[in-house]
């Protein structure tokens, strides 16, 4: 599985994510090896098995519609890098 | 060919917000119309660790929704997630259901001209609502607000079975008033809590294979939905006359131009890359939970209206209009209770009460008074105290301020004249000021009577007693 240093470039612009010219090599060799796991799993025979739902054999666990509020919403806010109004202020979106 | 050589194909997904007072998976509220982004908390605002919960309201809401539209139960169901990128959707996926939805292969009857006609339920499944963006008049960015981020839906999706802009009103006013009945949503169309995304195609008559479909999503009044289909077919059917294809894509309606537009990149082809979401269990619902909310249903509108059409006597077209709103319904009956006159409740809803609503773009919902007092206002007509006329002033005044009608009527001075004394003076002076009514009704015309009653009516702002000005009337002109 080859990772291109474009498309390398293309992710981190995509997260936020400043990299530095000596880091690129690295991060192609890194997501290399996740893609390479990946396709490991991929080829795992599994025609014959039931999806899984859940991790555990664990059914119907639910939670009562009773209202928990969460005082600290400033802290939610908190990650935000512009905010305006009490919201996230992003670039315009249509 | 012409229109009618086209045949028009409509199934729609309804998305209606549940009423319950929690969140899907956390326990934030859900009251429309709070502050931006205080109705959150780490779940919903999506950090990193947290885990969702199924609030078990939800399940209960959306199997009570299967039941009532003649769906088939899941006993095992899941979640899933729906991958794609959008500012309002903080985890980047939405938790629905894919493939194991909790109620299927339902259906809706409505009325048409040619009788009943049952349209097809594909599936109806639960999932979390996106948040809201909203527009920053000044910086020229977006602002997002992520308290409607997990509030609950259930996703109603309907077969390709509707013909028309009517059979698709008539639908969904159905299922509005179900949803209602079974007090799963407030279905406030204004609000958001109920939006459809309309799926529309025309094939020439006769053929068996659907033609390509559009999209438009979100529409939230039954106007709008009305305009956009005939828009749209209209569209389609011209593109197809010109030896064009049309091309599946979704489409946004503009109220204000009246036409549907292209949305996305058409090239941009969704793989939302559904799979079980591992954070949440399986729902394996028993027999006995079902049959428990199977009995906990209440009586539906169709079955209302049978007991309209047989113990009140009511029009179909009536007993349509009232069970068509759970509010109105409520409303005729408890009215009912109070003055034991259906008749006079009944039309007072299907004339006045409708046509104030549809002037003032109201909802039944939004009828700011209650049950009690309209039984009042009918009491008072039937006992002679005001005539219907001043009913009818007592009736706005109820729109506008609601109080006790006895209070109202008081307060106005709108008591109706039933003293011998007063009714008669005013019939002498009627008379004097028409002596050519009085020539034409000994002539043998007793449309002068009329006419006289009327004029007193007038004279006396609509207080006086109408039968006894008629009789006293008689009277003197018999004298
Ligand atoms: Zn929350």
């Amino acid at each position: 599985m080859q990772v291109s240093r474009e498309e390398i470039l293309h992710i981190a612009n995509l997260a936020y994510l400043n990299l530095e010219e000596n880091e690129i090599d690295s991060y192609i060799l890194h997501l290399q090896d996740i893609l390479g796991f990946a396709n490991r799993v991929n080829n795992a025979p599994v025609e014959n098995i039931d999806i899984t739902i859940g991790s555990n054999e664990a059914t119907n666990v639910f939670r009562k519609d009773e209202i928990k509020v969460f005082e600290d919403y400033e802290s939610l806010l908190q990650n935000a890098v512009t905010r305006e109004q009490n919201m996230f202020k992003i670039p315009k979106v249509l | 060919m012409s229109r009618e050589d086209y045949e028009i194909v409509i199934g729609l997904e309804v998305h209606a917000e549940l009423s319950t007072n929690t969140k899907i998976f956390c326990s934030c509220p859900t009251k429309f119309g709070a502050e931006p982004n205080t109705q959150t908390c780490p779940i919903c605002m999506a950090m990193p660790g947290t885990l969702p919960v199924l609030n078990e309201k939800v399940v209960e809401y959306a199997v009570k929704a299967g039941l009532a539209t003649n769906c088939e139960i899941s006993r095992d169901s899941k979640n899933d997630r729906k991958n794609y990128f959008y500012p309002d959707l903080p985890k980047a996926y939405q938790i629905s259901q894919f493939d194991k939805p909790l109620c299927e292969n339902g259906y809706i009857e409505i009325d048409t001209e040619n009788g009943k006609k049952k349209i097809g339920l594909t599936r109806i499944h639960i999932e979390e609502d996106a948040g809201k963006l909203n527009h920053d008049e000044f910086g020229g960015g977006s602002l997002v607000d992520l308290n409607r981020a997990g509030v609950p839906l259930i996703e109603i999706v309907s077969e390709p079975d509707i013909r028309s802009s009517e059979e698709t009103e008539k639908y969904l006013r159905k299922l509005k008033s179900i949803l209602e009945y079974i007090e799963v949503s407030d279905c406030k169309m204004q609000e958001g809590s109920l939006r459809a995304d309309v799926n529309v195609s025309v094939r020439k008559k006769g053929d068996t294979k659907l033609g390509t479909r559009t999209e438009m999503k979100n529409m939230n009044s039954f106007r709008s939905i009305t305009r956009a289909i005939e828009y749209e077919v209209d569209r389609q059917i011209d593109v197809i006359k010109d030896g064009g294809k049309i091309e599946q894509e979704t489409l946004r309606w503009d109220e204000v131009s009246g036409k549907t537009f292209p949305m996305r990149d058409k090239e941009d082809a969704q793989d939302y890359r559904y799979f079980p979401d591992p954070d949440l269990v399986a729902i394996k619902l028993s027999e006995e939970y079902i049959q428990n909310i199977k009995e906990s249903l209440p009586e539906l509108p169709e079955s209302r209206k049978q007991r309209y059409l047989e113990d009140y006597r009511l029009s179909e077209k009536d007993a349509n209009l009232i069970t068509s709103s759970k509010y109105l319904s409520d409303l005729f009956e408890e009215a009912i209770q109070v003055c034991n006159n259906p008749k006079a409740v009944n039309n007072w809803i299907i004339s006045d009460i409708s046509r104030i609503l549809n002037e003032t773009e109201m909802e039944p919902v939004e009828i700011p008074f209650d049950a009690k007092q309209l039984g009042k206002l009918v009491i008072l007509i039937d006992k002679g105290t005001i005539s219907s006329s001043i009913g009818k002033k007592v009736l706005t005044e109820l729109f506008e301020n609601p109080r006790n009608p006895e209070e109202i009527i008081k307060e106005k001075g709108w008591i109706q004249i039933s003293d011998e004394g007063a009714i008669k003076e005013v019939v002498l002076k009627i008379l004097e000021e028409n002596p050519q009514s009085i020539a034409d009704y000994k002539g043998g015309k007793d449309k002068a009577l009329g006419f006289l009653v009327g004029q007193a009516m007038k004279e006396t702002k609509g207080k006086a007693n109408p039968q006894m000005l008629n009789k006293m009337f008689l009277e003197e002109l018999n004298k």
